[in-house]
């Protein structure tokens, strides 16, 4: 019996998720390593994959910090709206991304309530780079707060009241005892929402207006590729896409052996 | 540094805490803190701390307003149940916390705050164990810690809130002792709390019992045990037994029978308590009549229990060990220390 579960398992395992991984990999090297690295040189991917990065590096720290201060109030403090506040934060996993994506549109595009002020004022956030950047924050929203709300739960307040009745400032209190308690939580939180940030299709789908190399970040490109019938050049991106993801994984698995202790009470996704 | 408590009142949504609790706490004076769980002697410390604020009174310090200092300008040194040493830092990093988290102008240098931060340990007799982290200690060794941690910012008062609940009976007694000489020593004005009527009696010098947000009696130890002001003090302080009683133009009667106990009072129904060994056993004379229900021995004497003729409750009393006392007999005895209270 034991067998035959372990078996059902491990076949399943293969079928949907190592197969795929592994045909990502020869579909990129069908050609050979020369046409895999030329899917690079292309200017348009490079700038997918610089916009990717871009959206990467000022999504993942924003929400880290709001993640902080959302896990701070909420577990520090008690105040009217609390749970609201909770369940808001979880609103980007219920959602679906088309819908964030949507959202956006009717608020800044053309059509939208602020739209036509945005566009005498000259600002482009639609089918432009910061509408990308907030549909991103968007998804990524939950992340880093879900990750350290369990987590400063269970370690209460004491700490933090020790550290004021010793003279602390509420900076030095966080900096030197908060920080450091939270400190493996906070980066397994910013390795979701970094993998995360990076692979969003559907909301930045939206919002994108697909303009290659201008408003395509990797994902989208690799859509746009794949429909053009450029094979090779969209599993090289997909290649490497998912080569960010299983480097983010092994740094996860990692965490977790070293700081099993530290991250536990914190909920798995 | 003195402390005042002013009518301070604080309630937690809605289920009050603090009744309108006032106290005063002498200079240099070690008090405890009385009372079970849910009588707010916590909140009352914490109150003190500037950890919680009240709702309404006032604390003072010194003779100053202390009610709109933050915890941190109040300058108390605290010491947690859980000790709550920082994890992630060494004994010393610990200890030194308070001193490098001042500002530039008061803090002192590097060396000078290492320098403190050892003799501190040294203090607390933890002499070499500075580079170990807090998990790596025993309970007795974080509770030294922590308060090492606390004397280092040279606090107005020491407030420890239920010092020694963490800990197993041996290291138990041995910390109160050391606590004590610690207090002796530095001569600072320290507040605990505790549920502990042994550890409170054996500790401070003056008890302040709490029940329900109020306190029912402040007083030295002698005074708490020797003279309860209410039936709760007498019931929560050391052993009792009580029983109801008559007053009628001021003798005591128990079940309609004079017992030869006499105080002054308006006629009507008391309830008279006593302790099981300020008890004597009465050949002849009156006293209380009771069956021996059972009995046992306790150390150099047999704890009987007793049914009283004329009342519902059994009663415990201290009899020589060499005095028969077979279930069903009959006992009479007197009282040689007790206490009425008027039935309201």
């Amino acid at each position: 019996m034991r067998r035959v579960l372990l078996a059902v398992a491990l076949v399943y395992i293969a079928a949907v998720l190592v197969l795929p991984l592994v045909l990502v990999f020869t579909e990129a090297f069908r050609k050979g390593w020369e046409n895999y690295l030329s899917a690079f040189t292309d200017p348009s991917s490079l700038a997918a994959i610089r916009l990717t990065l871009l959206v990467t590096v000022i999504a993942v720290p924003l929400n880290a910090v709001f993640g902080v201060l959302a896990a701070w109030s909420v577990t520090k403090y008690q105040f009217r709206g609390k749970a609201l506040l909770t369940t808001l934060i979880d609103l980007p996993f219920s959602v679906s991304p088309v819908v964030s994506g949507m959202v956006y549109v009717l608020l800044f595009g053309a059509q939208g309530l602020i739209g036509p002020w945005l566009r005498d004022n000259g600002i482009e956030i639609i089918f432009a780079v910061p509408g990308i950047v907030l549909a991103t924050m968007f998804v990524t929203v939950p992340f880093v707060a879900r990750e350290l709300i369990p987590l400063m739960q269970s370690q209460g307040t004491t700490d933090e009241e020790a550290a004021l009745s010793l003279g602390a400032s509420g900076w030095q209190t966080f900096r030197r005892v908060t920080l450091p308690n939270i400190k493996w939580g906070l980066v397994y939180g910013v390795l979701l929402c970094t993998a995360r940030a990076m692979g969003e299709f559907g909301a930045v789908s939206v919002v994108s207006g697909h303009i290659r190399g201008k408003t395509t970040t990797m994902p989208l490109d690799i859509e746009i590729l794949y429909n053009d019938y450029n094979f090779t050049a969209a599993f090289a991106m997909a290649s490497l896409l998912a080569l960010l993801a299983l480097v983010t994984l092994l740094i996860k698995t990692v965490l977790e052996l070293r700081f099993a202790d530290e991250l536990a009470g914190t909920r798995r996704h | 540094m003195d402390i005042q408590v002013d009518k301070v009142a604080k309630a937690y949504e809605r289920f009050p805490a603090l009744h309108g609790v006032s106290l005063h706490i002498a200079s240099g004076e070690l008090v405890a803190l009385l009372g079970p769980s849910g009588s707010g002697k916590t909140t009352l410390l914490r109150v003190i701390a500037g950890l919680e604020s009240p709702d309404s009174g006032r604390v003072l310090m010194g003779g100053d307003d202390a009610s709109r200092l933050s915890v941190q300008q109040r300058h108390v040194g605290f010491v947690f149940q859980s000790y709550a040493l920082f994890r992630n830092m060494r004994v010393v990093d610990n200890v030194a916390f308070g001193l490098r988290v001042r500002p530039r102008a008061t803090r002192p240098p590097r060396a000078e705050i290492r320098r403190r931060a050892l003799e501190l340990l040294d203090f607390v007799q933890l002499t070499g164990l500075d580079r170990r982290y807090p998990q790596q200690l025993s309970g007795g060794q974080r509770q030294r810690v922590a308060l090492a941690r606390a004397l280092a910012i040279e606090p107005r008062v020491l407030l420890l809130d239920e010092p020694f609940g963490a800990l197993d009976a041996r290291v138990r007694k041995e910390l109160r002792k050391w606590l004590r000489e610690i207090h002796d020593r530095t001569g600072h004005t320290t507040v605990f709390v505790t549920h502990d009527q042994e550890e409170a009696l054996e500790l401070a010098d003056r008890l302040v019992v709490m029940s329900q947000g109020r306190i029912e009696q402040i007083g030295t130890p002698d005074e708490i045990y020797d003279h309860p002001t209410s039936p709760y003090v007498y019931g929560f302080i050391g052993e009792s037994s009580h029983v109801q009683a008559e007053r009628k133009s001021g003798e005591i009667l128990v079940g309609g029978r004079q017992t030869g106990l006499r105080t002054e009072g308006a006629d009507g129904p008391v309830l008279l308590y006593f302790r099981p060994h300020h008890v004597d056993l009465s050949d002849g004379e009156p006293g209380l009549v009771g069956t021996v229900t059972a009995q046992r021995r306790v150390g150099g004497v047999r704890r009987v229990e007793l049914a009283v003729e004329g009342a519902t409750e059994k009663v415990e009393i201290d009899i020589p060990s060499g005095f028969p006392a077979a279930p069903g007999s009959r006992l009479t005895f007197r009282p040689g220390r007790w206490q009425t209270y008027a039935l309201a």
